[in-house]
């Protein structure tokens, strides 16, 4: 079958897709978006986590034909979407839950990956996983940064508790979490002095 | 290098260049391939694509011990979109096993199955699906074998023999074929030490079957090459041992397999062992297509070697004024049905199996046995984490018996420099046992009824049993608990253990570039951050690039055994230090008669200049450089020999270094439904010299939790009757969350180790000892219970089983 959705703001379309294939494998093998991680396939790990229609979720557990005309944000699209959310204000102007017209803007960039990316725009939780240590092997980060951005996008100051809840449902193997959590209160605080 | 006509595949590794002005070693450097990570580019071993190419499916044994009557490949074969399918009578060399350090493992089964899960076909076909679907297909009848569990049926006298005919180096040894390695330790007079105990404690110990449980699935790429080798990328944690064992079961020369380190999702030990390789560039050479394979997390369960379970039986005396008379332990490991790391394993088990005391007469014996269970090898701890939670069991028993406080007992009873091993080596740098107990002990408590908040009730996410609601405080205590342990650094025994590293220093666009090639598989721990820092630091330059790890530079060894800071990051050093010597003589043939330091003074590369030690700039590193090949040295490095242990005494200087952690567990058990919360895991360990410090951390902390976990979820369960595995997926087998685990305070000691680059100490493993033994500590001390066995379940704590 085809699957028509939209993928970081932009429209994509994968043909002869079998009816057993999840979001996840479209994404990784047919459109050539690997960001979004295969650890257990099962909805376990978090590490496949997207936003669909702005809703955080384990891509591996989302048959592609569900997708048909609707919109996902993957960690590749986690800078733009932020930063598109951040110059159109925040909940009020309806920034918040669906991903923004004007992030179709956003195309992947092949060939950028031989250097450290140094100068690259960040979203400030990617930002923050970088600066507070929270990347080891970094399997687990792309699903934690879109779980952690979307925890911060509704709770702006959110207690440890608060996080703690938030991401739950993300298996990290190497970090212990200490540095996760410090990476988001570093990004909550970041966020606070800017407004 | 040969020449490839085939693109490049995506997801192919390439140099990532970091330039600081900052960034030696000591600080806080960040990650060089961070970005990458976080945006989704750094491409993972599962992430490899090439036009073209076939995915691979490996078809696993369904029992565990079996003869193989015969099999049928005709259906799979005739499946639209396969393009192989092999089993053993495919393979094409005279080599069909491979192996750590015995080759005992078939590529593909021959005959028999020793084990649930064992490969024994494989598939290529052009979608996943379609290769898993021909799997199935193929039709294998097997007469089931009776199966060796534990040692009782393992050494029975009819016992079958897991592997007949064995002509390994062990085999002359062993007291029976069923027991892969065999090692005792004896030291002083236990008979006559007993006579002084005021006190006698004896305790049986159980540790269950960790898994590594690493992210990232075992997974890569094989792509065939004109000259009929095969370029391999993938995820492991040794690619030059990998090569040893995939080119001669291949047939072909070593040079001709072409290994890239492709993404490696974290490691623990579990990627020490083969996986997918082989059998990747298998198919890749018959179909003359790149070939993925890919595991998904149930056949990870099954592809990789887990932590070997344990029963152990210790007896400990002490004086009455708390003093340790003697210790016999008997320490059995469960090797499974492959040999992999098990004679390693045994070695560390026995030699460390004393902990980190003073204790003069001794006798332990550790052995590991063959049994149709799935095959143990390396996890992070390897050997010494079974031992220190029974140890440390035993040290909370004597201190009981004789009414002292835990902590007190073990400081009467801790090593420190110069205290003998019961091996009879000289503990020779510092061993700070006593500071680190006393630390983690100095720490204030959480509050009491942490879970309170204000004015609110109780905050449930802070109780055990969590968002389940479970209770808001009733039935809940609190304990407290205390363990360190002892680790050893680096391969032992006698081990040729080194370590290569290539470094090119070269003016680009008029800056000094150090450019870094090793075979160091960064499997997440931080190694290129430290590889550039050193660079800096040695060389005086800010932009370092980190060249992809690959097998066209020599060895690094194994990201294992807490070596790799020490080893390929003592590499680095020396090649270094050697780049450094050839770029101060072309700077005195072609400055040297216009300034006498040149000759006279101590030299050093500072801020991309040569200085003299007084400060005095002589030169440029782009002058002394312009017009100049680039300085190019490759370098092997070793640590001090090491030589086997006796086999009868254990007797000899077996280890590099030693290594120690201590831990404070805080736990709140609610005795009702006997949940567990862990409130905190404090910890201290003294790492000679942290050359990142964020990095040390974060090793600390993660290896703390994968202590924790074993100690309240994680085990593999294994029928004992049909040696069958029942939990091998991530719903099953449990790992713990962000809401499982506590705050992991770290106290960080820099005592150094003369022996050591920079003084450093090895820190992967060691707080994954006594993290186990803390926490178990802290739930006997809330419930009053025994508790000899990983990991406690509820059932353990409300007495319903």
């Amino acid at each position: 079958m085809r699957v028509n959705f939209t993928v970081n703001g932009r429209p994509q379309e994968a043909d002869d897709v079998w009816e057993g294939e999840s979001l996840l494998y479209v994404l990784r093998e047919r459109l050539g978006l690997p960001g979004s991680k295969n650890a257990c396939e099962q909805g376990e790990c978090g590490s496949c986590t997207v936003r669909l229609d702005g809703v955080p979720v384990c891509s591996c557990l989302v048959a592609a034909g569900q997708v048909e005309g609707r919109e996902v944000v993957t960690v590749e699209g986690l800078a733009e979407f932020a930063k598109e959310r951040a110059e159109h204000g925040g909940c009020a102007s309806g920034a918040c839950g669906t991903p923004l017209d004007a992030a179709k803007k956003w195309e992947a960039k092949p060939g950028q990956d031989s250097q450290t990316g140094e100068g690259v725009e960040l979203s400030p939780i990617q930002q923050a996983f970088i600066d507070a240590g929270a990347v080891q092997c970094g399997f687990c980060t792309p699903g934690l940064l879109i779980a952690a951005d979307e925890l911060l996008e509704r709770n702006a100051s959110p207690s440890d508790q608060d996080i703690r809840e938030a991401l739950s449902g993300n298996l990290c193997r190497c970090t212990g979490y200490e540095k996760i959590l410090d990476a988001v209160r570093l990004a909550a605080a970041r966020q606070g002095e800017a407004v | 290098m040969a020449q490839h006509t085939r693109t490049v595949p995506a997801g192919t590794p390439t140099d990532v260049t970091q330039n600081h002005v900052k960034g030696g070693i000591g600080e806080s450097t960040l990650r060089p391939d961070g970005t990458l990570k976080v945006t989704g580019e750094f491409a993972y071993s599962s992430d490899m694509w090439h036009e073209d190419m076939l995915w691979g499916q490996t078809l696993r044994s369904t029992v565990a011990h079996a003869e193989i009557v015969s099999i049928d490949t005709s259906e799979a074969l005739a499946t639209s979109g396969v393009y192989a399918v092999l089993t053993y009578d495919d393979l094409p060399a005279a080599m069909k096993n491979y192996g750590l350090e015995i080759q005992d493992t078939p590529v593909l089964a021959h005959g028999k199955v020793r084990h649930h899960g064992e490969p024994v076909a494989l598939v290529a076909a052009d979608h996943p699906e379609t290769a898993r679907r021909a799997a199935a297909k193929i039709r294998i009848e097997y007469r089931e074998l009776p199966v060796v569990t534990d040692e009782a049926s393992a050494l029975a006298p009819d016992a079958p023999l897991v592997h007949e005919g064995r002509d390994d180096h062990h085999s002359g040894h062993v007291p029976h074929p069923n027991i892969v390695h065999r090692q005792p330790i004896v030291r002083g007079n236990v008979a006559e030490a007993r006579k002084r105990a005021d006190v006698i404690v004896e305790g049986e110990y159980v540790f269950g079957m960790q898994d590594q449980a690493f992210l990232g699935p075992e997974s890569g790429l094989a792509v065939p090459a004109e000259d009929g080798g095969v370029d391999l990328y993938v995820a492991t944690q040794w690619l030059h041992s990998d090569l040893k064992q995939i080119a001669p079961v291949l047939g072909l020369p070593e040079d001709k397999v072409r290994m890239t380190l492709s993404g490696v999702g974290g490691a623990f030990g579990g990627r020490e062992d083969i996986s997918m390789q082989i059998h990747a560039c298998l198919l890749a050479l018959r179909t003359g297509k790149p070939v993925k394979i890919v595991y998904n997390r149930f056949e990870s369960f099954f592809g990789h070697v887990h932590r070997h379970p344990a029963k152990l039986h210790y007896e400990h005396g002490a004086t009455k004024d708390g003093k340790l008379t003697h210790l016999k332990a008997r320490i059995v490991l469960d090797g499974g049905a492959y040999a992999s790391a098990s004679p390693a394993v045994v070695g560390n088990a026995s030699s460390l199996g004393a902990g980190p005391y003073v204790v003069d007469d001794v006798e332990i014996e550790a052995v590991a046995l063959y049994t149709n269970n799935p095959p143990c090898g390396a996890m992070r701890g390897f050997g010494a984490v079974q031992a220190c939670f029974a140890y440390e069991a035993q040290m909370d028993k004597l201190a009981a018996k004789l009414g002292m406080d835990p902590v007190e007992f073990r400081r009467l009873n801790a090593m420190e420099q110069g205290t003998l091993m019961p091996t009879g080596q000289v503990v020779d740098s510092p061993a700070p046992v006593a500071e680190l107990l006393r630390r983690v002990k100095a720490r204030p408590l959480p509050p009491e009824r942490q879970w309170e908040t204000a004015g609110e009730g109780a905050d449930v996410r802070a109780l055990p049993g969590g968002l389940s609601n479970t209770t808001h405080g009733e039935g809940v205590v609190r304990g407290v608990g205390y363990a360190v342990g002892i680790k050893n650094v680096g391969f032992s025994e006698g081990f040729d253990d080194y370590s290569t590293a290539r470094v090119v220093l070269q003016v680009i666009n008029g800056e000094p570039v150090a450019m870094v090639h090793t075979a160091m598989a960064e499997v997440g721990q931080g190694g290129v951050t430290v590889h550039a820092q050193i660079a800096r630091t040695e060389l005086g330059v800010t932009q370092v690039t980190i060249h992809p790890a690959d097998t066209q530079v020599g060895s690094a060894g194994s990201t294992s055994a807490s070596r790799q800071t020490y080893m390929t990051g003592g590499a680095v050093k020396n090649t270094c230090e050697a780049v450094r010597e050839k770029v101060l003589e072309i700077g005195r043939r072609k400055n040297g008669s216009y300034h006498p330091a040149w000759a006279t003074a101590e030299l050093l590369l500072e801020g991309g200049k040569v200085v003299t030690d007084g400060g005095e700039v002589l030169a440029t590193l782009a002058d002394v450089l312009e017009g100049e090949e680039p300085v190019d040295v490759e370098l092997e490095f070793r640590h001090r020999p090491t030589v086997p242990f006796d086999l009868r005494t254990g007797q000899g200087d077996g280890h590099v270094q030693y290594t120690f952690a201590a831990h404070r567990a805080v736990v709140e058990v609610d005795t009702e439904l006997g949940l567990v919360k862990v409130i905190e895991l404090a910890t201290a360990q003294d790492v000679g010299k942290a050359l990142n410090p964020l990095s040390v951390v974060g090793q600390i902390q993660g290896g703390t939790t994968q202590g924790l976990g074993v100690a309240v979820m994680e085990e593999i369960i294994v029928d004992p009757k049909t040696a069958k595995v029942r939990n091998p997926s991530f719903t099953d087998y449990l790992i713990p969350t962000i809401l499982d685990t506590p705050t992991i305070p770290v106290d960080v000691l820099e005592l150094a180790d003369d022996n050591a680059p920079y003084g450093l100490r090895g820190i992967g493993e060691a707080p994954t000892l006594s993290s186990t033994p803390a926490v178990l500590a802290a739930i006997r001390n809330a419930t009053g219970l025994e508790l000899n066995k990983t990991p406690v379940r509820p059932e353990a704590l409300t007495g319903t089983l």
